[in-house]
């Protein structure tokens, strides 16, 4: 189990106040894996992505990837150290292109800044042109290649959610935090995003997180799962494992569905 | 399009531009070059609120204060020894102000160049505050410079301001620094660090999960902005040869706010057009505040007029075209050869 | 410093302070509702203070009536200027609605220069406020007592409304959630004009107790003092009464203070408030009583 650990959240508690969002969250996840965080809504699943990510400071624990503590950094750190995210009412810089919202995502490895491109340097030219390439690519991969030029927020709903994921692989990311990335797609489109998100996990070498709904998505392409109910984690394990646990079906469907069964 | 083509056309324009110039030293009246003057400088200024507002989305208010610092310090610089000695009559100027003198170029840069410590110094603290608190912060920065201005006489000579700095701010000077002003603004907003502040923009939480040091960007942003707001108002200083801690009310940063919401923000396009037409009407609105002569009889002029037209219009403009005239768009070879392509097809 | 003069300096503080009060209510029932700063607000104040003396000087009112007249007038048109310039903005994005006030802000004040030229206008106290009351050795002018008396009481006045009437449980319901209110059948539109409309008439009132105490009209007074109560207002917690009132009262007590205290920094004493405003911004920028707005991710 402890085999080879990307990303590890030890203990994990954050407070509002008095409300207790997540209570000592803990999860190891292998590298290379698709991991699920589930839940009922409440649950705490978005907080725990904003404490990994550096937007929350987790009021104790600690976030570790490969080992390095990453507990407490702004959200730009963690990008650099490696993850990235998406949200789940879709963030898009709306204003932009297709195109400038992939670039936007490369922006943070770019070696020539302001002052280059004014002086108009060789060196930022190049990398400039780079940059463009490599984000034509990754368009091509969401299959957004097409749309480059159009305006971000002109994109019907799947292809946002699609161009979102391409934006945050443009961090050259190796853990990826979905936040449901399946809400409001239709049956087909979903199962086209499970091919997507094991293929994307192959060919970037990404270990995925992802938080969703739909137990399809969940049960077909997770690895590992973790349950949280009211901020507590109830259970963990495997689909098949997590499917047959008592506590996860009761708290999504309530104590007397349980009883009943 | 191709790149060449592009450039030539640009340096067309550039020389097109000169050639304007040049004809109008030559041949127009001192009140029409100084108006094609306060374009130019109103043009700078735009640009630079444009960078600060309508492309990383940091609503300030602080344009006066930044106008006030570049102002004092090139007319400091430019204004000989002799004359400084003249003009502190009632306290004596500090030996190094009495004695700092320097060519008009350095004096313009060392003025923008304290505006933007003064900008980054002030960005430091008050960046980290949201819209309209971040407006309200930098507004009391401008006052707190100009309240400073009219209380430090050994190097401001108080509220009496200067007089006689010499006029350098010529055309050239001025467009100059218009074009300049305008090259850096481009590059910036057209490289992928420009990007990265219309992301900020966009959306301030995504940029920040995109690894956008926010902070760091807006803080750059802001620098340069004051940069060419304190190049604006050292230009302005030479230009208008007066100026006093008055001038540097917040009715300074509402016209130059006026132009970039007008021209739309995010537009630099905009920022021009709405720089040259609000200029000009502005100065042409003087005349319902003069007193107009019809033969023997005389029509009192009505003061304040002017800005009660000019406020109607910005909220005219807020309500019914809040986007201003460009909107978001600008002016590309492209776009205008597309243009007459297809009007050549529609003939 | 001996105690007649403190004392005197004491109530110039609180007469000042409630002034400041009077204009930063509105200012926070405003922001509270809208989240608008609303910048006009210290034109209306100004206005407040023309109207009365047009009243007096054109009309040949008493003082009284003309007072009264005025404050109604001067509500009329904070509601004018919500119809107008914000309510078609309500869904634009909050940075057009304070351009908007911007807007607002310097037509009223250069409407006021068309009509009323930009020369300051000595104002002619009524009699009964000239003649100063001697207590011991403390020399008050009736105003600086007239004025904190009748700021309290419009204040409880305020309080009553806000506190006892259906009119306030809507306003603190529109500011805790203006969609769900109106979904609850809040009439938000009315219950913000009323907002607009007190806001308005405390302004309008301490327009004419300031142009009483600083006999001076003109058409640019209340652009400072305007300044100085919206940063009373973020210095008390923006949105709560209480905390305007305070910040108000506090800002009083700092400017004639610290000028009794340190007089060579009297030219600096309109810095004080942007200092106040900055220092509070960055240390808690909630502001005294104010609540943390939610910034969700």
């Amino acid at each position: 189990m402890s085999a080879d650990v990307i990303i590890k959240a030890e203990e994990l508690t954050m407070r509002f106040g008095g409300l207790i969002a997540v209570s000592e969250f803990s999860a190891g996840i292998e590298r290379g894996s698709i991991a699920g965080l589930i839940g009922p809504n409440g649950a705490g699943k978005t907080t725990c992505f904003n404490m990994i990510t550096g937007f929350y400071k987790p009021t104790e624990g600690r976030v570790l990837l490969n080992g390095e503590d990453l507990t407490g950094r702004p959200p730009y750190e963690a990008c650099k150290a490696g993850i990235a995210r998406t949200f789940q009412n879709i963030r898009l810089f709306g204003n932009e292109t297709v195109l400038e919202n992939v670039m936007i995502g490369c922006h943070m490895r770019q070696k020539t800044g302001w002052l280059q491109a004014v002086l108009y340097l060789p060196s930022y030219v190049k990398e400039e042109r780079a940059i463009r390439k490599r984000s034509m690519e990754l368009l091509d991969v969401v299959g957004l290649a097409d749309l480059a030029s159009e305006k971000a927020n002109s994109l019907p709903y799947g292809a946002q959610r699609r161009l979102e994921i391409a934006r945050a692989l443009a961090t050259s990311p190796s853990f990826l935090l979905l936040d449901e990335p399946a809400a409001g797609m239709n049956p087909q489109e979903t199962q086209e995003l499970m091919t997507f998100i094991r293929d994307i996990r192959s060919r970037f070498d990404l270990t995925i997180l992802l938080i969703e709904h739909d137990m399809k998505v969940v049960m077909g392409i997770c690895e590992q799962i973790w349950v949280l109910d009211y901020g507590v984690t109830i259970a963990q394990g495997r689909p098949e494992e997590i499917q047959a646990n008592p506590k996860v079906i009761e708290a999504y469907l309530g104590e007397e569905y349980v009883s009943h069964a | 399009m191709k790149t060449s083509t592009k450039i030539s056309l640009n340096l067309a324009v550039t020389a097109a531009l000169g050639l304007f110039l040049f004809w109008a030293q030559g041949s127009l009246d001192g009140y029409k070059i100084q108006i094609l003057n306060l374009i130019a400088v109103n043009i700078i200024l735009a640009l630079s609120l444009n960078l600060i507002y309508g492309f990383t989305g940091m609503f300030s208010l602080g344009h006066a204060g930044f106008m006030a610092i570049g102002a004092y310090v090139c007319s400091i610089l430019i204004m000989t020894p002799d004359q400084k000695e003249m003009l502190f009559i009632l306290d004596a100027a500090y030996p190094w102000i009495q004695n700092a003198h320097a060519p008009f170029l350095v004096a313009v840069v060392a003025g923008g160049l304290t505006a933007a410590v003064a900008g980054y110094l002030i960005g430091v603290p008050l960046l980290r505050l949201g819209d309209d608190y971040l407006g309200i912060a930098t507004l009391g920065f401008a006052e707190i410079v100009r309240v400073i201005a009219n209380n430090i006489p050994r190097v401001t000579n108080g509220a009496l301001g200067f007089k006689g700095i010499p006029d350098y701010a010529n055309l050239w000077w001025n467009f100059g620094w218009c074009l300049v002003t305008f090259y850096v603004i481009v590059r910036i907003i057209n490289s992928n660090t420009g990007n990265a502040l219309k992301a900020i923009r966009d959306d301030e939480i995504a940029a920040k999960a995109m690894g956008i040091n926010v902070f760091r960007y807006k803080l750059l942003s802001f620098s340069i902005g004051a940069f060419f707001a304190g190049v604006g108002g050292a230009l302005l200083a030479s230009l208008l040869t007066t100026i006093d801690p008055k001038m540097f009310l917040f009715t300074l940063t509402f016209n130059v706010l006026m132009i970039v919401v007008t021209g739309g923000l995010g537009s630099i396009t905009g920022s021009i057009m709405a720089g040259v037409g609000i200029t000009a009407l502005l100065e042409w609105l003087r005349f319902v505040e003069n007193p107009i002569s019809l033969g023997s009889f005389e029509l009192p002029g009505i003061p304040g007029m002017r800005m009660v037209v000019f406020s109607l219009a910005l909220i005219f403009i807020i309500l019914f075209r809040r986007e201003g005239i460009m909107g978001m768009r600008e002016f590309t070879w492209q776009g205008a050869r597309n243009l007459l392509t297809g009007k050549r097809r529609a003939s | 410093m001996n105690a007649a003069m403190f004392i005197q300096h004491f109530l110039n503080s609180l007469t000042l302070g409630s002034l400041y009060a009077l204009i930063a209510i509105g200012y926070t029932m405003v922001y509270g509702i809208l989240r608008l700063i609303n910048f006009a607000h210290g034109e209306i104040f100004m206005l407040g203070a023309y109207f009365v003396f047009w009243g007096l000087t054109l009309v040949h009112l008493p003082w009284p009536v003309a007072m009264v007249l005025s404050i109604l007038v001067t509500a009329g048109l904070g509601m004018l200027v919500d119809q107008i310039a914000y309510r078609p903005l309500r869904d634009a994005p909050r940075i057009s609605a304070l351009i908007s006030a911007i807007g607002v802000s310097f037509f009223l004040q250069n409407v006021a220069i068309v009509f009323f030229q930009a020369i300051p206008r000595e104002v002619y106290r009524p009699e009964w406020l000239e003649n100063p009351i001697l207590m011991g050795d403390v020399r008050v002018l009736p105003l600086t007592l007239f004025v904190p008396l009748l700021s309290f009481f419009l204040m409880m006045g305020l309080v009553y409304i806000v506190y006892r009437t259906k009119t306030g449980l809507g306003m603190r319901a529109i500011s805790r959630d203006l969609e769900t209110s109106y979904l609850m059948g809040v009439p938000v539109n009315r219950v913000i004009a009323i907002t607009f409309g007190i806001g308005s008439a405390l302004a309008a009132a301490s327009g004419i107790m300031w142009a009483l105490r600083y006999p001076q009209l003109q058409p640019i007074m209340g652009v400072v003092p305007g300044f100085k109560a919206f940063i009373a207002a973020v210095f008390g917690g923006i949105g709560s009464i209480q905390g305007a009132v305070i910040g108000g009262l506090v800002l009083g007590f700092i400017e004639i203070m610290t000028v009794a205290f340190f007089p060579e920094l009297a030219g600096y004493r309109d810095a004080f408030a942007f200092i106040l405003l900055i220092l509070i911004l960055l240390v808690k920028p909630t502001g005294l009583l104010g609540a943390k707005p939610e910034d969700k991710v």
